[in-house]
């Protein structure tokens, strides 16, 4: 076990690595002259050469890289172009909101996908089960901004329920944080819900066909422990690596839910600086998803043996 | 009609005795069990087959030039005279709409077909040959890690904005997954005798590769296109929506709805007709899809 998670560590270095020459690359290749910028409208030719020698951008590809990659290991992201302010600080600034919208899209998502695959699996060919896939093909076609729109215009426009719009941080109220979450989370989880629903569904169908579920059902274990003891922990695997590649989708999905809901988020963020064509922060707002996403996923690999102690390393 | 119809002669009412023949069983036309056996491909098709003649079509559909601006008739509800309603610079929004079918259906089909050919190679490249497998992966390892749609943000955010760049941007950012895709089947191609018979009698590997690896390939690759497709429509209208997709000039889903953005709780006409066309549209090509994998592929069917 300890072995297998050490090389599971390790394992996610040249992923690391792969992350960071692309992301860096973005900024090597993106188009505009940084050394112009900071010497302005006045500067002569030579004076933008002295900036870009004294910024060390004459220097070759890799040298940069990993002169880079030393600053980002040391926390420094660069500054924005636009704002000039660290990046790092700017992402800090703005992760609150992102951070609270997946946590509790996460944590929504699992407490109403699961016991709706299980439902679907135990009531396999019936109108329930048939409605749960429904629900999950109209989750992978309408877009989370389709969605988001629709609920936003029945429960807070039209009944005038919920907030339309906005973010309330926590420090102010959980209620009023809670509150004005419900519909970006709602929106965001549909997605999620369609994939976990399915993949419950399809690996319970698969463990209650299994000959110990038939046991326990015969030696008289009530239905309830059948379905959420036997069969759910058994079918635990699957459905926590879903949990952690639909990761992904949560991500991209935030930019875009944030931007319907004008949540001050890492996606607003996002979205602001590619208007302003603004390099390193999309940089560092990529970097720091996408070491997110790398990281879930080791912690689900690492979960793996916890859930099913029959895997062994 | 004539194989269904009883042997005649005997009178009405009468015990009938029973027939030295049976009467052959109804037989269905082909076309007809197509349909009963696979109603989401039909349905899935016929919805796909509507939209791709909408798209053609778009011009003689009652529709008018869906970039002429007309101030003095801007913002109009949706009436008789403007289907959809107008939207803040005058343009009517169904003109739009129906061009904007075109828009989605060629970036999400040219995505569907770059991804396949260029995952396909990817994948037999890997499949059969070891010395560049362990860092072909790697390198698709890390672009899996980095979200798709963030990938696509940050190559467009790189480029001029046109339907080209969003195209390439989305399948850079969607094929890793097909590559790892084949990669998985050509391993397990590899191992089968035909291959092993075919390489002892001394084909060469890319004769190899076209005749018992690729048509294998194909059923999977074919169901994992139709849902690329899907996706990469909502990720074209993704970014459009954010600013960072086609040109504003024209008219997609994505940019019709970031059009109506600032609008969207007075005027929610403007962001509510593209985005059914959208759900349709892909819902549509998913049916497709699923319809297609059970087809295709029943043991994954089972499972999913």
């Amino acid at each position: 076990m300890f072995a297998y998670a050490i090389r599971r560590v390790l394992a996610t270095i040249p992923v690391m690595l792969v992350v960071a020459l692309f992301v860096f690359s973005l900024l090597y290749i993106a188009p505009g002259d940084p050394a112009a910028i900071i010497a302005g409208d006045q500067a002569t030719p030579a004076d933008v050469e002295r900036i870009r020698e004294s910024l060390g951008l004459d220097r070759p590809y890799l040298v940069r890289f990993g002169d880079w990659l030393w600053h980002i290991l040391h926390g420094d992201l660069g500054t924005s172009i636009f704002t000039n302010l660290p990046v790092t600080h700017m992402i800090a600034q703005r992760i609150e909101p992102t951070l609270s919208l997946m946590l509790l899209t996460i944590v929504f998502s699992i407490v109403v996908a699961i016991p709706l695959g299980v439902l679907a699996a135990w009531k396999h060919g019936t109108w329930i089960d048939r409605a749960v896939m429904v629900i999950s093909v109209l989750g992978f076609s309408v877009p989370v901004f389709v969605f988001g729109y629709l609920l936003a215009y029945v429960f807070a426009l039209t009944l005038d329920w919920l907030p339309v719009q906005g973010f309330t941080p926590i420090s102010d109220g959980v209620w009023p944080f809670l509150q004005g979450l419900i519909l970006p989370t709602v929106a965001l989880g549909l997605i999620y819900v369609a994939l976990l629903a399915r993949i419950t569904r399809a690996t319970m169908l698969d463990v209650l066909s299994q000959d110990y579920v038939r046991t326990a059902k015969a030696k008289g274990v009530g239905q309830r422990a059948v379905l959420f003891v036997h069969a759910l922990k058994n079918a635990a695997v699957p459905i926590i690596t879903v949990i952690g590649n639909g990761v992904a989708l949560l991500i991209g999905g935030a930019v875009v839910t944030e931007s319907v809901f004008a949540i001050p988020g890492l996606g607003r963020l996002t979205v602001d600086a590619i208007l302003r064509r603004d390099y390193p922060i999309i940089q560092g707002v990529v970097l720091l998803f996408s070491v997110t996403y790398v990281l879930v996923n080791l912690v689900v690999d690492l979960l793996y043996t916890v859930f099913d102690p029959r895997i062994r390393y | 009609m004539s194989v269904t119809s009883l042997p005649s002669g005997l009178p009405a009412g009468a015990a009938a005795p029973l027939p030295d023949v049976l009467p052959p069983v109804r037989q269905r036309g082909r076309a007809m069990t197509f349909v009963v056996r696979h109603p989401t491909i039909v349905a899935g098709g016929a919805l796909v087959g509507v939209m791709v003649l909408i798209a053609i079509f778009a011009p003689w559909l009652d529709t008018v030039d869906p970039t002429a601006l007309a101030p003095a008739k801007r913002l109009r509800p949706p009436s008789e005279i403007y289907w959809f309603g107008t939207d803040m610079l005058g343009r009517d929004i169904y003109s739009r709409v129906i061009y904007g079918t075109r828009v989605s259906l060629i970036v999400g089909f040219s995505v569907a077909i770059l991804t396949a050919v260029v995952g396909a190679f990817i994948g037999c490249v890997s499949g059969f040959i070891r010395a560049l497998d362990a860092v072909m992966m790697r390198v698709m390892d890390g672009l899996m890690s980095i979200p798709p749609l963030l990938l696509a943000i940050a190559l467009m955010a790189l480029t001029r904005a046109s339907v080209h760049n969003v195209v390439i941007a989305i399948t850079v950012a969607e094929f890793p997954r097909v590559s790892r895709l084949v990669r998985g089947i050509v391993l397990s191609l590899r191992e089968q005798p035909y291959v092993e018979a075919a390489i002892a009698s001394g084909t060469r590997l890319p004769m190899i590769i076209w005749r018992h690896i690729l048509p294998n390939t194909l059923a999977p690759l074919m169901v994992n296109a139709t849902f690329i497709c899907a996706s990469a429509m909502i990720t074209e209208a993704i970014l459009s929506f954010i600013g960072a997709g086609t040109p504003p000039i024209i008219p997609s889903w994505g940019n019709i709805m970031a059009e109506g953005r600032a609008l969207w709780q007075v005027k929610f006409y403007i962001v509510f007709f593209p985005a059914v066309f959208l759900s349709i549209t892909v819902l549509a090509v998913n049916m497709l899809g699923d319809g297609l994998r059970d087809a295709l592929d029943p043991r994954l069917a089972k499972r999913l």
